[in-house]
């Protein structure tokens, strides 16, 4: 089971709590100082991926952030709903260039990140080491 | 947190200073007041990025969005960064390549390439 699990309508304004949550549950997992820019970063754009793929499919549903600590490595999980992966190039321009920026955004921070699919959607899984022994445990 | 802007004329360059976080949420109102501005007939854009606290693909998208808008009016679009957090995100997407960075507001406005 997730550390914390959280659920939310797949609306912009929500992205920013998803940011905030992940940031503040890896702190307090152990995982270094150094990276919560950037797990917060990367958490907002897999956030945003998946907002953009239900708002791209019409399909009502929720964004699923899981959180989980583990011994050695602090887990994100970010599932959408918007159903299957569209083939990509339809339109040509606009939504998926902002995706593939998202998408090189997130490979371009994370070492330990996959991008694949879900029962009802995408998901996009990402971990980070956690130090050793925590300072304050 | 959210997104502030405000608009500046120094010279023949409008300064757009913005602040707070830009994001997939708050995107879209920096895109209008690109749009505006270029609509109203302002080619030459300083995007003074100082006071931004968070940046994402969203927030790049528009810049690339309005470098476009400036450039079929042979334009321009400068910003002006410092932050390191920030500049990460251009490097890993190859925009530093795009956008002349600057270190301050002085310098992107005296700018000329």
């Amino acid at each position: 089971m997730a550390t914390v699990e959280l659920r939310f309508s797949a609306l912009p304004e929500h992205v920013r709590t998803a940011r905030l949550v992940a940031a503040a549950v890896a702190r307090r997992a152990g995982v270094d100082e150094s990276v919560l820019d950037e797990l917060r970063l990367a958490v907002g754009e897999a956030c945003s991926r998946a907002v953009a793929l239900h708002q791209r499919s019409g399909v009502d549903g929720a964004v699923r952030v899981a959180l989980t600590e583990q011994e050695k490595r602090f887990l994100i999980e970010v599932a959408d709903e918007a159903g299957p992966a569209q083939a990509a190039g339809a339109g040509g321009g606009g939504p998926e260039d902002e995706d593939a920026l998202g998408l090189a955004v997130i490979t371009g921070l994370v070492e330990d990140v996959e991008v694949g699919n879900g029962a009802d959607g995408g998901v996009i899984r990402m971990s980070w080491p956690v130090a050793p022994a925590s300072a304050d445990a | 947190m959210d997104l502030s802007l405000s608009t500046r004329t120094v010279g023949d360059r409008t300064v757009v200073e913005v602040g707070g976080e830009i994001d997939v949420y708050t995107a879209p109102k920096l895109r209008e007041q690109l749009v505006e501005l270029v609509n109203d007939g302002n080619y030459h854009l300083v995007v003074d990025m100082e006071g931004v606290d968070f940046l994402d693909s969203t927030g790049l998208g528009v810049l690339v969005g309005g470098l476009k808008r400036v450039r079929a009016h042979e334009g321009s679009l400068r910003l002006v960064c410092n932050q390191e957090h920030i500049l990460k995100i251009f490097r890993i997407t190859g925009l530093t390549k795009v956008f002349p960075i600057h270190n301050s507001v002085d310098d992107a406005v005296s700018a000329t390439d």
